[in-house]
This record gives C-alpha cells, structure tokens and sequence, in this order.
C-alpha cells in the first residue's frame, strides 16, 4: 500500500496546474523532437540541462520525462510517414507502418501506434509504481562493492551485447568513461588528463559530448550523405479511426508487446531495441495472416511501439531505484540529478518522496496528453515532417551552438564540442554506437568511487568482490554475458566446419 | 564476428577502418603515458587516482588491436557503407560554417556568428536559396537568442545585433 498512498501524494503534487504545464511543454517539445529526424530526447535533454539551475527538481523532471516518452510516440510517427526512423526504438516500426502508410492505411497505423503506445505507457507505469518500492528494498542491503559489480554488469550488457558488435560497442565505453575521468579526481585532489589545459580541471560537460555527438555529429553524417536524396514524406491518408478487425489484432500485440518491453527495460541491460524486434518477430509468428508481414501487418506496428514505450518506463526502475542509467537519455538525466546535488538511488525515495511520486504521478497524465497530442492533433506534426532537410540541420547546429556556448561562453568548450562532433561523425560513420559513450562518462566515475568505497571497507582485500554472493552472481553474469556470444560463435564455427568437412 | 566475408566476394581496402583502429591504440597510448606522468597522490587511499585509467590503457589497447586485425582482414562496414563515397563538399560547407561561427561568435555576436552559421549548413545540404535562408537563419537566431537564452538564463555573446534590439524593445513597447 506504500506505493498508493506515495501515488497519491504525487498525483497532488503533477495536477498543479504549474506542473501541469511543464508536463504539456514535455510532451509536446518530446512529440516534436521524436516526429523531426535527427533530432533525440537525450540531445534535447542534455541542451535543456540549464534549467536545473532555474527550476525546482520536481518540475525539471516532470519536464525531462514528458520529453523522454514524447520522443517515443513521436518517432513513430515518422517511421510510418517517412520511412527514416526518428528514435532508433522506433526502427521495426518502420518496416510494416511505412508499408502500411504506402497502401493508404497510414490513419491505422498512426492510430494503433499511438494507442499502443498509451496502454503500454500506463501499464508500464503502473509497473514503475508498484516494482521500484520493491527494488528499493532489495537495493538498500546493496554495499559499495554489489554497486560496483552491478555497474560492470550494466557496462557490459549496454556495450557488448546489446550492439552490432561487442568490440566497438565496448571502445565507445572506454572512451567515454575515459572522457569521465578528465578533471580534477575528488577523492584525491589528482589532475587526471588536463594536458595543461585549465579549462579541463572542472572536467568535460557531459553536455558537451552529448551535443557533439548526436548533433554535430549526426549532422557531419548527413551532410557527407546529403546527396543521396530524402525520403518522401507519405500523406496522411485514410480514417484514423481504427476497424473492429484492426482492433481486434491490435489489443493481444499491445499486451505482449508492452510483457517484452517492461522487464527487458527493466533489466540492468535496458535498451528499447531489442524488445521491439523480439515483439516483432513473435507477433510474425503468432499471427493468422503471416502472409500480410514485410507487406503492412497492423500486428507489426502495435507489438514493436507498445515494446518500445513499455521499455522507456521499465528503464526508469533501475535508474530511480539503483542510479542506474541503461541509455543516453537515462544518463543525461543522471546528470540533471547531479546537477541538483541529488544522489538517485534507493534512499532517493526517502529524501525526495514528492520528486519521485510527483514524477512517476505525471508519467500517468503525460500518456494521457500524448494520447490527445498524437491522434486529433497528428496533423500539425505531418507538417512538421515537411520541414526541408538544409533548414532542419542547420536550425540543430545554431541551438547545439546555444547549448554550449551559452554555459561557459568559452571558445575551448565550443572547439572541444567540434571536436568530439567530428568523433561522433567517424563513428557513426565507422559504426560505433554512441550511447555508451554517454553511459560510461557518467557510470564511469561512479563505478570508480564504488571501487574505492569497496576496497576501503575491506582494508584493500580485492577478494571482497568474489566473496559476497551478490556482487560475485553480478561479475559473473558479466563475464558470462562477455564471452558467451564468442564461445557461441566458435562452436558454431567449428560445427559448420565439421559438417562441411563430412560433406565434403 | 565482424569478418565474415562471403566466400568470392571481393575483399575491400579497408583503409579507413586500420586508420580508426590505429587511432583507437593511439589513444590507449596517450592514455597510458598520461596516467605515468601523474605524479603519485601524497594523500592516502586504498585505490588511487592511476588504477582505473591505466585499466581503461590497457583495455583500450586490447581493444584497439581488435579492431586492427578486423581492419587487416577487409574491414568491417558493410559493403553498402564502405562503397558510399562521403559528400566532401557538403562536409566542407558544414565545416567552414562551424568554423566561422567559432571566429565570429565572439567578435560579433551570436546573431551574427550564427546566421552565418546556418547559411553554411542549409548550403551544405544542398539549398540554393541564400536571401531565404539568410531570413530564417536570422529570425531563428534573434528568437533561439532571445526566447531559448535568456529563458535559460544562460548568456551567449551578445554583439551588434542583440544590443540593437534589446535597445528597441522598449519603443516597441510603447509604440
């Protein structure tokens, strides 16, 4: 009963009507930033972390987490008109909403997308509300070296398993926990990697690099492939009123959709990904028209965008609960709590019950006004798609120049950001994925200060990873997740050479 | 897992891939001799400042010679990727727009640094239109300036054009 009575007392605190109102600016800037193409949460919430010296924690986040969920009704959107998936969580989307859009069905798709996305945010959300007081349970016995072990579990699973590849998904991690350790260490008062340089004592913003990376970045990538030409934005044709048929494929795929996105979101791991294609797939294999699949099956629109924000409230769980960011937005809104001196974590629900019931609180309303935004008002953002390329990307660098320049008005932070923009264009040219560039600068330096903390408990005995059962199934698990892709791979390996050496 | 060549298939350079890979080692290096010249911390503590950085060395390094040997064996961007010439045309008008708006920003103003700057870039993705994208650069740039900033209460470089209008808006007011 502690989470209804907590939900309650949130509810109070969201229906302010100033609370209200950040929560519509949220979910409508969310909305915009998700239907426009380069464009991301974790970009728009890293260039709006400035607030958090202006407005109280609470309305901060309730903003943050409107754009957090905007963003993925949003993308859908542009996966069925355009075909350019806006938010990498919204990619599956694409291959049957496109098709469906192109035979004139685009008002069911958006329809079942948008509804989708309603069901699955709330039950999500009521998965948040009623998961992370249990989660905080278990989390309060955890000691610095569980922390840490579970921090090298998160490492690993958001780099190596979740990417194309394990390699360049763990160089992105290491770079980006190297760019965390840059400044002054706190513990011991040691310059780390200033190279002289005295702007660097105070180490990088991570806004910096979030900017440079997914705007600077993204835009050097499109410009070198401008020439290739744009998609064409589908018309908004056909009822958005869904068919008594369309509903009754839609509803089973929303609920098993949202049963991949929550725990898998959830999980240390997180990731929006990999439950829209699990959701996809086993909607292809569920459904009694498997034929209409690659060709503009409903089912295949309403599992993948119920997984994908189901995911989005499941990734809050570990993030409120433990401190723990699973993707870019998650980690820039880490950030945002450390810029108020708030450590997220079990004891957050303790010290900052109105921050957290509050927030959870406007989740639930927010679904309701993206539901409103995204159906009567879908119009307004079709427009928004019509945008010309040349004036979108350069509008992106005159605000990411905004973003950075604006906090320290210094040159060297605005050459740094150029500089990590032409790292971020190499390796999404190169195909790095750069979230966990993000993750590691802000995990990075929290692993290390549990490794102290850790090894400061136990006098400088290392074995105390290895002997407390929690933090040992943790590394475990880790280095389980680390080498059984390679072990998988060479026994499949060494089995097609058998057989196709008895063939021969 | 990055290397799996269909068999006839012919086997691309893979130049660009060996230079990020001998970038990537580069980097470790970097990392490794900074982490030699720290001078060693007076203050006790069980970790000290160099342990986790020279892990992040000698990770990086391993990685990096990961990607090495997947660069010697062809590469590993999918061939759609690797036979996609990048526009280094539209690369240079984005580049000389940043550029531009780092010489400028703080000689004349945001406003200013920032027109320009979105002028390079809609030119860059292939805009011909320079009066119309001079207009809305400008617009976007006094509203981004004065809507986005002073909401933020962040100060960016305020030159020419920023004073000029901060010192109408009274009249406007009035009028």
């Amino acid at each position: 009963m502690d989470s209804l009575a907590g939900l309650t007392k949130g509810f109070a605190i969201a229906l302010t009507p100033i609370n209200l109102l950040w929560c519509l600016l949220g979910t409508t800037l969310g909305t915009a930033i998700g239907v426009l193409p380069g464009l991301g949460p974790a970009l728009t919430i890293a260039l709006l972390l400035p607030i958090t010296f202006k407005v109280d924690p609470t309305a901060a986040f309730i903003l943050f987490a409107g754009i957090y969920y905007g963003a993925m009704y949003g993308g859908s959107t542009t996966s069925i008109l355009l075909n350019t998936p806006g938010e990498s969580a919204t990619i599956v989307t694409a291959l049957e909403g496109n098709k469906m859009a192109r035979k004139g069905r685009a008002g069911a798709a958006l329809a079942t997308a948008a509804i989708g996305s309603f069901v699955a945010g709330t039950i999500g959300t009521l998965g948040l509300t009623f998961l992370a007081p249990l989660v905080v349970d278990v989390a309060l016995r955890f000691g610095p070296a569980d922390y840490f072990a579970l921090m090298v579990l998160a490492f690993v699973t958001v780099s190596a398993v979740l990417g194309s590849s394990a390699v360049r998904g763990l160089t992105a991690l290491v770079i980006g926990i190297w760019l965390g350790m840059i400044g002054v260490d706190l513990q011991t008062g040691q310059a780390r990697f200033t190279f002289g340089v005295p702007e660097l004592l105070d180490g990088i913003n991570v806004i910096i690099v979030a900017v440079g990376l997914f705007a600077v970045g993204e835009t050097l990538y499109m410009a070198s492939r401008a020439s290739t030409g744009q998609d064409e934005v589908i018309p908004l044709k056909g009822s958005l009123w869904m068919t008594r048929d369309e509903w009754r494929r839609s509803w089973p795929a929303w609920l098993r959709g949202t049963a991949f996105g929550f725990p898998i979101g959830a999980m240390p791991a997180g990731g929006a990904e990999i439950p829209t294609f699990l959701s996809y797939y086993t909607e292809k294999k569920l459904s009694k028209y498997p034929e209409e699949f690659g060709h503009g099956a409903i089912e295949g629109v309403a599992g993948p965008e119920a997984a994908n924000n189901a995911s989005a409230a499941g990734v809050l769980v570990p993030m409120l609960t433990l401190g723990l960011p699973t993707s870019a937005t998650a980690a820039i809104m880490l950030s945002a709590f450390q810029s108020y001196g708030i450590n997220p974590g079990p004891l957050l629900f303790q010290t900052q019950p109105d921050l957290v019931w509050g927030l959870i609180a406007s989740l639930f309303i927010g679904n309701v006004m993206l539901l409103v935004l995204n159906l009567p008002m879908i119009a307004i953002w079709v427009k928004m798609l019509m945008i010309p390329q040349p004036l979108l990307y350069a509008g992106i660098l005159v605000f990411a120049t905004i973003g950075t320049y604006g906090i320290t008005q210094s040159i060297v932070d605005l050459l740094l950001l150029y500089a990590v923009g032409f790292a971020g264009y190499l390796m999404r040219r190169y195909d790095f994925p750069t979230a966990p560039v993000i993750i590691g600068m802000i995990l990075g330096p929290l692993a290390e200060q549990n490794l102290r903390q850790a090894m400061t408990i136990s006098a400088g005995d290392w074995s105390v990873f290895f002997t407390r059962p929690l933090s040992a199934s943790l590394l475990a698990l880790a280095a389980l997740a680390l080498v059984a892709p390679v072990l998988y791979e060479l026994w499949s390996r060494s089995r097609s050479r058998v057989t196709t050496a008895t063939k021969a | 897992m990055d290397t799996n060549i269909p068999a006839g298939a012919t086997r691309r350079s893979g130049r660009g891939e060996l230079a990020i890979a001998i970038g990537v080692i580069g980097l470790a290096l970097v990392i490794y001799w900074q982490v030699q010249v720290m001078p060693a911390s007076p203050l006790y503590s069980k970790v000290g400042p160099a342990l986790v950085p020279t892990l992040a060395a000698i990770g990086l390094f391993g990685l990096g010679c990961a990607l090495l040997n997947a660069a010697i064996r062809g590469g590993w961007q999918t061939d759609e990727e690797a036979a996609a010439a990048p526009d280094r045309a539209a690369l240079a008008w984005v580049a000389a727009g940043l550029a531009l708006n780092v010489l400028l920003i703080g000689v004349a103003g945001f406003t200013i640094a920032s027109t320009l700057l979105f002028l390079c870039v809609a030119r860059g993705f292939g805009s011909r239109r320079i009066v119309r994208d001079a207009g809305i650069g400008f617009t976007f740039a006094v509203i981004a300036y004065f809507g986005f900033a002073k909401t933020l209460g962040i100060n960016i470089g305020a030159g020419f054009v920023e004073n000029t209008v901060e010192g109408l808006l009274p009249f406007i007011r009035k009028g």
